[in-house]
């Protein structure tokens, strides 16, 4: 049983080591660079989906799929939940977690806000790549006013 | 519950799996699995010296004498209370300067299975670096490494350590 701490560690390590680190950097330049830990938290994301998931019922609609992240994913990944889930019934959600675990080391306020968007991008992944295995299509993308707290917004692709 | 043992068991995936992508990404960054296993101890490294930190924070070990003491530590402790396993230890070196943590289970390699192209890989390698950082900063420089590995079909995972020095602290020049 690994302890949460560890996580935490490893996950700062990773940001430290890949976050300005793109084999292909794109035409979108500076967001780029963050995409080899998106893809790393797509991947752990999917598995985690995967072994959640097994054990519910099936997922009658769209909302108890954000609902099942919310409680569910968010436990066993932060042992905590979402503090609320927000969405405009057209596809788009956002879940705000107001002490999100991986920055709330970091500060309380705005110092260090400018460091943020590396420390969220794995987590983005971590939602999309659990929101694919249960048949979800979707953009991730965080936000923050001020630390520790954090807003996660998903846009549902219309297929 | 089942429900709750289901969602314990996933925060320790949470590690696991996040260790596998790391490791999955660095085999695609670095060209020979020399420098992977490279890359991972350092990582550990910078991991250790802050773990030992929350360690020494949350466990109440006071120092160690000798070298034995600080075996028991790492594998009832410390092994303990972040991986949930306690390692046996062995092979003792008649000069007590050497031993080797012996781990039935090591959770970091649950899903795992090794390419036949990357027989160099040391896929644990992380955890040297790890008690390297983590016994640097209580004075003891250590030598950490694997030796045999379940993952390349030996019957068990053995980390063999070795204590090189004592750390002296460092005084300012003129003041002895």
């Amino acid at each position: 049983m690994a302890d949460a701490v560890l996580f935490e560690f490893l996950h700062t390590e990773m940001v430290a080591e890949l976050w300005a680190h793109d084999p292909d950097p794109g035409p979108g330049g500076q967001n780029m660079n963050l995409s080899v830990l998106e893809s790393m938290g797509f991947r752990v994301g999917q598995a985690l989906g995967e072994r959640l998931a097994r054990e519910m019922l099936a997922f009658r609609e769209e909302l108890d799929v954000l609902k099942f992240l919310c409680k569910d994913l968010w436990l066993a990944a932060f042992q905590k939940q979402m503090d609320s889930l927000r969405t405009n019934h057209q596809g788009t959600y956002v879940l705000q977690d107001n002490s999100f675990p991986l920055l709330l080391p970091m500060a309380a306020g705005l110092q260090y806000l400018e460091e943020v968007p590396k420390f969220l991008a794995f987590t983005c992944g971590l939602l999309r790549g659990a929101l694919c295995t249960l048949g979800i299509e979707s953009m991730v993308t965080a936000s923050v006013a001020a630390l520790p707290g954090c807003k996660f917004q998903v846009v549902i692709e219309n297929s | 519950t089942n429900w709750k043992k289901g969602l314990l068991k996933t925060s320790s995936e949470l590690f696991t799996l996040t260790y596998g992508a790391l490791v999955t990404q660095l085999c695609k960054d670095y060209e020979n699995d020399e420098d992977v296993n490279k890359q991972l101890d350092k990582m550990g490294y910078n991991i250790g010296v802050r773990l030992i930190e929350d360690f020494l924070a949350r466990s109440n070990v006071g120092r160690c004498h000798d070298f034995r003491e600080t075996a028991d530590v790492i594998a009832k402790v410390a092994f303990k209370m972040y991986l949930g396993i306690t390692p046996s230890i062995t092979n003792w070196s008649p000069a007590g300067d050497e031993f080797s943590l012996i781990l039935e289970n090591n959770p970091l390699v649950d899903f795992v299975e090794l390419p036949d192209n990357h027989s160099s890989l040391i896929y644990s390698n992380l955890l040297c670096g790890v008690l390297r950082g983590a016994l640097e900063m209580v004075q003891m420089a250590v030598e950490a490494k694997f030796v045999q590995d379940t993952l390349k079909g030996d019957g068990v995972t053995e980390i063999r350590m070795r204590f090189i020095r004592r750390i002296e602290d460092n005084l300012p020049a003129g003041e002895e």
